[in-house]
Order: structure tokens, then C-alpha cells, then sequence
């Protein structure tokens, strides 16, 4: 019971970073449109990495 | 905007909707030793129950290929799909056989003899039953009291899939291989693989590695993508092969990883684990079990993340279809069946990406990893340099 709060409680915590940091890339290439494939690369692995904690989260939470 | 809302809304729903018909019936599921499938109606998977555990069976690895059941005129059950070998390490040393002697059975119902050992299947895992018993008894947690299992070395669905891919993968790239020496252009389909190649090397390799040391990890980076790739497009097509959703194929993967790492790292690789430069000497103290556990929690992130998106997709598609069954009663078969096949299509195409993107982002996470170990760290010229700078300043002034 507690284990799945918790589960739930980090893919909040995921989803808000994700959309933290879609946004930010969307301001980003807004703003420099020139660089959008870096920064499309970069948002990729930082939401990759945090995509793992999540699912870690919830295998580990199951 | 207000219709993407809706539409977006809508999906939620019925996502949420089709979880909570999958929460109820947890608790009808905690006896595992009641045959879920009822013989009244031929196996048919038509109720709550039996979805689950056919999402259930689906998601694990099997011992045969089968394709789809139906019922004959005669009234009997047909299965299409063909035997898989099976190789297990028994008490009596190794036995093999092919999984058509289980005549499709999951629930140690049919007992196969082999010299002096008894096996059964039982929910995708071969039992070696003990002292002449005719059935599997479990206790409370469902562990087995008059069986055990056995070492299963079965060439399974997923290791039939993974064979394949494999054969594939050498035709297809000894093929383009073989092309660049007799022209400098490959033509046909290689012309298909050739920007795939190139994108691995100069999107994902290359800027993480380094322009001069990426050329050694190209093999395992190539290797990697494309068997992760066609894996997670396998996953998508009526064959249901579940490899890259095996928790044993994706913790393979990242061991390959993690062995690269640690076997192609440098000094300065091993000295910023162990002795962080520039630091406090009690925050080197502090950093060492950090930098270990990062050790670990690397590979382990790649293989979780790698078995949880497709074990995921999987799931959802599979629910989405199940929507048909599960929503008959309140949007009758035409209604329930179109809603069905339009998630199922929305979802699928989203799927479709996600296999390319898992694929790069394990490659291209691989490839940061090997980045980090391989590079070369300029600590001591730094601080030379800076000197040299503030002699260059000194003689300005002087």
C-alpha cells in the first residue's frame, strides 16, 4: 500500500520534471531555433534519465 | 486547441477506466491455482479474468510459437503455431524435447516422462516434479512443495526471435559490407541502411566518444541499436515476440554496457571514482561510495528503462484491444469494437516511435558512458596553462 503512495508520489515528482524540462526546450529553440538539435538531443537524455527513476520507481514499487 | 483537450481527455478516461476494471479484479486473482481459462466455452478469452491472464502470459517468455487458437466445426480447439525445442538440466542430467509434448498446456495439467523425471509447465516454467507425484501442490506464496525447477536452456520464443534478428542483422550488413568494395555508393537496400549507419556514428558516437576514439566502440554501438530496434518493432507485429520486455535480454544488454565502461577506463576514469581531483580531501572520502553506487545505478537505470517502456506498451496495447471484450455490454460490439481499434491504432503509432527511441536513447546513453570513461581529462595542463597566462600578464605589466 505505503510502496505504491510512494510509486505514485515519484511519477508526480517525473511528470512534473519532464514537463519542466519540455518546456524549457521549447523556450530554448523558441529562442535560438538554430541550435534546435542540440537541444532537442540534450532534452532527449535528460528525459531519458529521469524517465528511468520513474520506472524504477514503479517496477521497484509493484 | 479545445479539441486536443478533449481528445486527450477522452483517452484518459478510458485508460483510467480500463485500469480500474484491471484493479478490481485483483482480488479474484490471489488464488493462482484456480484455472482461470474455463472449459465451458472452448478457452475463449471473454471475461476479466481471462484477459488479465492472457496480458499476463503474453508479456512472459514461452516455449512455443502460437500464433492464434480457434474452434473447429467438430467443436474441438485448434491451435496455429509451431513447437519450439526444449532443453532443460534435470536431476538425470539434460533432457530434450520439443514443446509439442506439453500439448499447449500452462497449468501442469500434462506430465511429460523422461527416463526416471517428470516435468510439467506451469505458467511458463518447467517444473521437475519430486517423488513420484502426479500434480504440483503449492503453499500460501505459491511456491511449488513437491517440485522444483529446473535449469531451462530452451531455445524459448524470445531466444527464437533473438536468433533471428541475428541472422537477419549478418545478412543485412555482411551485404553492405561487402558492397563498398566494389562501389563507393551501395545501391539497393543498402541504400536504406547506410544513413542509419551514418546517423549512429555521427549523431550518436561520435560527439559522445570523441572524433579520434569512437571509431573502436562503432561495432557495439551498431550492434546494439539495430537489435534493439528491430526487437522493439518485432514486439509490434501479430508474431507477439516480447524480447526487448524480458527483464533477462535487457539486463544482458546493460551488463555489455557496463563491462565496456569498465574495461575501456582510463586513469583519469578511475581516479575521478576514487580520488576526485580539485576537491576537499573529506569530500574525496564522501564521493568514493557515491561514485561507486553511480557504478551500478548507470547499467541499471538503462535496463529498467528499456524493459519497462516496452513492458508497458505491451500492456497498453494489449488492454486497448481487451477494450472490445470489456466494453461490449455498454457500447455493443460495433461501438466497442471501432473505440478499440481506434486507440489501438493511436497507440500503435505512438509505439512505433517509442521503438526507435528507446533504441537510440540505450545507444546513445551507452555511447555518454563510454564518452565519460574514455575521456581524457586536462586538470594538470589547465593549471600549467593558467600559470603561463599569468606570466603573460606579469610581462605585460613588467
Amino acid at each position: 500500500m505505503y510502496n505504491l503512495i510512494g510509486a505514485g508520489l515519484i511519477v508526480i515528482g517525473g511528470g512534473i520534471g519532464l514537463g519542466q524540462i519540455g518546456g524549457k526546450a521549447m523556450e530554448a529553440i523558441a529562442r535560438q531555433p538554430e541550435a534546435a538539435g542540440k537541444i532537442q538531443t540534450a532534452m532527449i537524455i535528460i528525459g531519458a534519465l529521469l524517465e528511468g527513476l520513474a520506472f524504477g520507481a514503479l517496477i521497484l514499487g509493484k | 486547441m479545445f479539441r486536443a483537450y478533449l481528445k486527450t481527455a477522452f483517452f484518459a478516461l478510458f485508460l483510467a477506466a480500463s485500469t480500474g476494471l484491471q484493479a478490481q479484479d485483483d482480488e479474484h486473482l490471489t488464488d493462482h491455482n484456480v484455472h482461470i481459462t474455463d472449459a465451458e466455452d472452448d478457452g475463449k478469452v471473454n471475461t476479466d479474468d481471462e484477459i488479465k491472464s492472457y496480458i499476463e502470459h503474453h508479456l512472459k517468455d514461452v516455449h512455443d510459437f502460437h500464433l492464434f487458437s480457434y474452434t473447429t466445426n467438430a467443436g474441438e480447439r485448434a491451435h496455429i503455431g509451431f513447437p519450439l525445442p526444449v532443453i532443460v538440466w534435470t536431476t538425470e542430467g539434460l533432457k530434450a524435447f520439443m514443446s509439442s509434448e506439453f500439448h499447449h498446456d500452462d497449468d501442469a495439467s500434462v506430465l511429460v516422462q523422461k527416463g526416471n523425471v517428470t516435468l510439467a509447465k506451469y505458467h511458463s516454467r518447467i517444473y521437475e516434479l519430486e517423488g513420484g507425484s502426479t500434480t504440483i501442490a503449492f503453499d500460501e506464496e505459491h511456491h511449488p512443495t513437491n517440485a522444483h525447477k529446473v535449469i531451462d536452456f530452451s531455445i524459448t520464443k524470445s531466444v527464437f526471435g533473438l536468433l533471428m534478428i541475428g541472422v537477419l542483422l549478418l545478412f543485412m550488413f555482411v551485404g553492405l559490407a561487402k558492397q563498398y568494395k566494389k562501389r563507393a555508393i551501395p545501391k539497393g537496400f543498402g541504400r536504406v541502411l547506410e544513413p542509419l549507419v551514418l546517423y549512429v556514428r555521427d549523431e550518436i558516437a561520435s560527439p559522445n566518444i570523441g572524433e579520434e576514439k569512437h571509431k573502436k566502440f562503432m561495432p557495439y554501438l551498431l550492434t546494439v541499436f539495430f537489435l534493439i530496434w528491430i526487437a522493439n518493432l518485432l514486439g509490434l507485429t501479430p508474431f507477439g515476440f516480447n524480447i526487448t520486455g524480458q527483464i533477462a535480454v535487457t539486463v544482458c544488454l546493460a551488463l555489455f554496457t557496463f563491462f565496456i565502461v569498465q574495461f575501456n577506463g582510463n586513469k583519469d576514469y578511475w581516479k575521478h571514482i576514487f580520488w576526485m581531483p580539485d576537491v576537499p580531501v573529506i569530500m574525496k572520502i564522501v564521493l568514493i561510495p557515491i561514485e561507486l553506487l553511480g557504478l551500478f545505478t548507470k547499467p541499471f537505470s538503462l535496463l529498467i528503462r528499456l524493459f519497462a517502456n516496452i513492458t508497458a506498451g505491451h500492456f497498453v496495447v494489449m488492454s486497448l484491444i481487451a477494450l472490445m471484450i470489456t466494453l461490449k455490454a455498454q457500447f455493443g460490439a460495433v461501438g466497442s469494437t471501432g473505440l478499440s481499434v481506434f486507440l489501438t491504432l493511436f497507440i500503435s503509432v505512438i509505439e512505433v516511435l517509442v521503438a526507435f527511441l528507446q533504441a537510440f536513447i540505450f545507444t546513445m546513453l551507452s555511447a555518454l558512458f563510454i564518452g565519460m570513461a574514455v575521456a581524457e581529462h586536462d586538470h594538470a595542463e589547465h593549471a600549467h596553462g593558467e600559470e603561463d597566462d599569468i606570466d603573460e600578464v606579469r610581462d605585460r605589466f613588467v
